[in-house]
Order: structure tokens, then sequence, then C-alpha cells
């Protein structure tokens, strides 16, 4: 679906210097944002640098070792950036929006553009001179021509690599671009470029007879991709996978966290695994858990008012401890609420434990309940087997009307749990008789059924709906392009809550050797006794 | 108290004569002893020495015959009614102590503060150092042991 993020970062000109960071990042996000594409609701679009399947329509024969990062390449893309944002404030929906589709066709271009350009140059090289020269040609002997089936399959062997590294759908859209990836088309760029020069000085120009120089030429040319693209493997996907850093994740609202372990990454890129991360593993966000502390820390001010009983002077407030030393009228009625609120015989501590035992003991209550139920209700249906003689076809069900012939019964135990733990917004009845039906399907137990319902799960178990669409914003302090470093600190801000996530270094590790004898390995027994006499 | 193997062995010890009490039909002394040459000497809380072997007392019961006679929590051994304890085995020692045939033990016990008395008062005349030894509870002597 949609994916564009707010992106909260400072100078758009990332391409720029920033990108020469000594941490770059690198991904090869391809953004489809399209509405056929069901994988985009990752939504974790944090604008992108859209990466699009090079070769949408394209032929198979591009095979540029770095079409991602041709995306990227485009300077466009700092100055399209700002007004990505211009657009995202205006359109909600980001599929018709102009501007994305603008940037992606820009970029898909110009990927396609120095694909081409890589993938024909080695072929120009051996057939040029065939065609200017032809007369003054050296025959193409033996070793000649087995260098042409070096060069076809090397070309082969690139086509695939190249497919195999930068062919895959975007996981999402990432706010600045790669600077890997810029980096690496610059090279391929600078290297084909170097090449032509080459070539045309001192082969077109000076017509040379050798032909077999020149097919060797163009072997080493295709060697020379093959090794930047081995140079792209490493770059863009080996260097992160060392752990590196360890993050930690902590939900604002709730404070459940969780530890990840971090190759050396962009923070960008880091934000983006942490997120993946996320929808798998934190259970998910209920806002109704957190109404009841929100009602306890308005209640204790609740009780205190604050007057201004000397015009512009601050006097105390109604409860008064008399404290006016205080320089602002702000100041100092603040103070004075947190005198008087101490002062004040607390007792929300006792009602605090009151109401979470009671609490408990009615989950419990409602839960042995609908355990009953449940297991009373799945006692009702059983297992055609085939031996057994038909049953007339108003007995026999497939596993959805099963499902709704028992549901009934437990329905009301369920949503009565279900609303004691503050859960019933999470599940609705359909997914409620889609969950049992896929239960008896597959011959679980009433305890297995219930399972899902007794622990919040992780995020992506739930209906479409509770992530779907989800924003992600990136707040850092320092430029997201730049690595993730020991101590940085950013933010997931996301509609509800957010992600705060700090990062620590994995420490240099100084090992010693030392070695046991095993035969040093000797024990005495220990006697120590005492005896009355 | 420590001791040079196959040296004699110096130590200024103290006398000391328990009745034993009859409790039913055991005969008992009121203290518990511990130590031995088969027992761990690291392992004894009384011992300046951690590789002595004595047998050492752990444990007096207040108000038993033990305690009566003068003996003290952390004393040393050396000798029961004539038998050496400096180099025996923990069973060895329990069985010198409760022969039921005898109802006295007449001990020689050595502790460490009997040693800094003698320090004490070797810098005054050998007659004062007599006079305050015969002015304690038991008699003083110093003895030597061989060991073997």
């Amino acid at each position: 679906m949609d994916t564009e993020s707010t992106y909260s970062g400072y100078s758009h000109y990332s391409g720029r210097s920033r990108g020469s960071h000594r941490h770059g990042e690198r991904s090869r996000d391809r953004h489809k944002t399209r509405s056929k594409d069901s994988r985009s609701e990752k939504s974790v679009t944090i604008n992108t640098p859209p990466a699009e399947p090079l070769l949408g329509d394209s032929s198979v024969q591009v095979q540029d070792d770095n079409w991602g990062e041709t995306t990227t390449a485009v300077t466009g893309t700092s100055e399209h950036s700002l007004s990505q944002e211009d657009i995202v404030r205006i359109t909600k929906d980001l599929e018709d929006s102009v501007g994305l589709d603008c940037r992606r066709y820009v970029t898909r271009a110009v990927a396609v553009i120095l694909g081409l350009l890589v993938f024909f140059t080695p072929l120009a090289f051996l057939v040029l001179p065939h065609i200017l020269w032809p007369e003054k040609l050296q025959s193409c002997g033996t070793a000649c021509e087995g260098l042409f089936i070096s060069v076809a399959f090397k070309l082969l062997i690139l086509l695939l690599a190249v497919w195999a590294l930068f062919f895959r759908p975007a996981r999402a859209s990432l706010p600045r671009v790669f600077v890997f990836r810029i980096l690496l088309a610059v090279l391929v760029f600078l290297f084909v470029v170097s090449y032509w020069l080459f070539y045309s000085v001192r082969i077109l120009d000076a017509q040379d007879e050798n032909y077999q120089g020149i097919v060797q030429y163009a072997v080493s040319l295709v060697d020379a991709l093959l090794f930047i693209h081995y140079l792209a493997i490493v770059l863009l996907e080996l260097r992160q996978l060392q752990p590196c850093f360890s993050v930690c994740v902590m939900r604002s609202t709730d404070g459940e966290t969780r530890h990840y372990n971090l190759g050396q990454l962009s923070i960008q890129r880091a934000a983006l695994a942490i997120i993946e991360h996320y929808y798998c593993d934190f259970p998910i966000h209920n806002p109704a858990l957190l109404s009841a502390s929100k009602s306890r820390a308005a209640k204790h001010l609740a009780g205190l008012k604050v007057y201004n009983v000397d015009g512009e002077f601050p006097a105390g407030p109604a409860e008064g401890p008399g404290n006016n030393a205080a320089a602002g009228i702000a100041q100092s009625q603040s103070r004075a609420m947190i005198a008087a609120a101490a002062r004040r015989r607390d007792t929300s501590h006792n009602e605090l434990y009151y109401e979470e035992a009671e609490h408990e003991r009615r989950v419990r209550k409602r839960k042995a309940r609908l355990v009953v139920a449940v297991e009373e209700a799945f006692t009702h249906i059983k297992r055609m087997q085939e031996e057994e003689p038909k049953k007339a076809p108003g007995d026999v069900m497939d596993p959805r009307e099963a499902a709704q012939a028992i549901f009934p019964s437990m329905a009301r135990a369920l949503q009565k749990y279900l609303r004691t733990t503050k859960q019933q917004h999470c599940h609705s009845m359909e997914s409620i008789q889609q969950h049992l039906a896929f239960c008896i399907t597959n011959n679980m137990t009433p305890k297995a059924f219930l399972e899902s319902y007794l622990m919040p799960g992780p995020t992506l178990q739930y209906g479409k709906d509770h992530w779907l669409g989800r924003r992600w914003t990136l707040i850092s302090e320092v430029s997201v392009t730049s690595g993730l470093k020991d101590g940085s600190v950013f933010l997931l801000k996301c509609v509800d809550f957010s992600l705060v996530v700090t990062s620590k270094k994995i420490p240099y590790i100084q090992m010693t050797e030392e070695y046991i004898d095993p035969k040093s390995h000797k024990f005495v027994l220990r006697l120590q006794s005492e005896t009355s006499v | 108290m420590s001791f040079v193997p196959g040296q004699p062995v110096t130590a200024v010890v103290q006398r000391i004569e328990i009745q034993k009490l009859c409790q039913g039909e055991n005969l008992i002394l009121g203290f518990s002893i511990g130590g031995g040459i088969d027992q761990d000497p690291g392992q004894n809380p009384f011992s300046e020495d951690k590789s002595d072997k004595g047998i050492y007392v752990t444990r007096i019961t207040p108000g038993g015959p033990a305690e009566v006679a003068g003996l003290r929590m952390g004393d040393k051994i050396m000798q029961v009614n004539g038998w050496d304890m400096t180099m025996v085995t923990h069973d060895q020692a329990r069985k010198k102590l409760t022969n039921k045939r005898e109802d006295v033990v007449r001990l020689l016990i050595t502790r460490r503060s009997l040693e800094e008395v003698v320090k004490q008062s070797k810098g005054k005349s050998p007659q004062t150092v007599i006079e305050g030894h015969r002015a304690t509870q038991g008699q003083q002597r110093t003895k030597h042991f061989h060991n073997c």
C-alpha cells in the first residue's frame, strides 16, 4: 500500500559528500508501490530511493551489475526527496501520486541505460573492428575463437549474478540513497568509460589489426566487471553479516524491550531491520491496557487546585504548604502542587494493589470458564472416518461449517474473556471462526485453539488491518546514512507509539590460551570430623 | 606449634586433669576434638600453622568436666594419659580419650597464650618466672617431644 513516511532529516543533498562516509549503507530496496504488489504492505516505507525492478519491461539482456544503485545514483533523488514530502502531505495514496512514479521512472531509465551500456560494450569491442576495417583485420585463430566462448560464458554468468544480487523485490522504501550503490554505479561507469576511451584512441584511431589483442581486451573488460560484481557482493551483502552491535529496542508506551544483534549498517538500514524484527517479535500494541495508569496519574493531582490569591504574586494552593520562595509563578505553583501532593495521605497504592488482585482473579475465573466451554464444544464434532457408512449429506460438514456449528457454544465465554483482558478489538468474529476452522482441519486440541487468545502474539499474527498501512518515521540526530556507532540513539515513530533504539558496540575480545595437562587432574578426599568425647 | 619433621618439638604445655562424668552408661568428658593425621589440616580454625595435624579441642560443653578443669576451645592436646597425641589418627585419639576403664584423663595441652606468657616472662629473672608459673592454675612445664 502506501508507504511513505515523512522523513525528518536535514539537508536533502544526501547524494553528495554525506554519501562518502565510511559506513555507508547498502540496501537494495526496491519499493513497489503498485497496488498489485501484496508485499508492499510491509509499508515500512520511508520514502524511497526507488529501486524498481529495473527490468520491469526491458528485455532480459540487461545485465548490469549495479542496476540497483543507478536508481539512487541520480542526484535527482536528493531534490526529489524534498518534493516527495510535499506530495506525501498532499496525497495519502502514493500509488496515484505522480511524483513517485516520476522518480521511479527516471531512476529506472538511468539504470536501464547503464545496464545496456555495460552489457553491450564488450560486444561492441568485438564487433566494431569487423565493421570498420574488415580487410586489414587478421583472421581469428583457434585461441582467439576460444576466447569468444569465454566471453560468452562470462557474460552469461555476469547476467545471472546481477539478476541474483539485484533483482529482488523491494522490501521497503527508505529515506535516503544508498551510498554503496552510488559508489558502485559510479565506479562501473568510470570503468566502462575509461575502457571506451582507451579503445577509441588506441584501437579505433590506429585501426589495430591484431584481432586477438582486441578480443583479449574485451575479455579483460568482462573479467573486471565480474570482479566489480564481487565487490558489490562484499559491500552490499557480506559486510553486514557479522554482528558488531547489540541494539536495545524499547517500545515507549509499555516498555516492551528486545535486544538484537546487527552488523555494520547505516542507521536507516538498521532501522529497517529493527522494524522487520518488530513485526515478528514484539507482542501487539494494545492501547487499552495503558488507560489504567493514565487515570491513576490524573487522579494524583485532581484534588489540588491552584488559586492566585494576591493578584500576580503566586500564592500556595488550597492546601498550601506556604512555600512562596520560588521565582516564577509557574515554578512556584508546580512546586507547591508537588509538595501538597506529597503531603497528602496517598492511598492510591492500596487501590492499585487491590484492583490488580481483583482483576487477576476475574481473568482467571473467565479463563476457567472459557477453557471448559471450548473443551466441551470440541467434543461435539469429530472427524468422519472413511470407512463409516455414508451419512446423509446434511450431516457431513466441511471445516467451515463445523466451526460455525460449534462456535455459538463458546462464543459468549470467549467474548467475555477477551473483554476482560481488553483484547476484543484484536479479534473479530470472522477471524475467530476462521481460526476455529483452521484448528479443526489440523486436528488441534482445544488448548491449541485457545493459545492464540490467551497470550498476545506478535503483530503479524493478527489481521492485516492491524499493521497494514503503518507509516514509520525515523528520527535521528545524526545523518541516517551514517553508520551505527556505539551509543547511537534514534527513534522510530509510529502513529500510536515509538520505538527507542540504542546501540552498543560488542567489545573487542582479547583471548589467551592456557594448556592443562590431562594428567594433572588429581583429587584427594577432604576429611574433617569432629568427635565428642 | 609448627614442627620440622625429624626435629624435636618444643612447646609450653599445661597439665589438665579431667574427671569423667557418668551420664547413664557413658562416661563423658564434655568436649569435642578435631584433627588427626588422616584429616585435612587446612580446615582447622584453631591451628596457627595450617599443616598442623594435631588434635585440637573444637567445642567445650558449658559447665562440663572439661570446662571445669580448665580446658579451653582451641587447645591442642599433646598427650593423653601419657599417650602421644601429636601424630595419631582421629580415631586413635578418640579411643585414647574414651577408654571405659579410666575415669580420669590427664591431658597435656598447649595454646598460643602460654607461649606468649613465657616469652614475656623470659625477660625477667628466672626466679620470678618460676613464681609466675606456680601462680597459674595448672602446672606449666616445658617439654620436649620427639617426633619420628
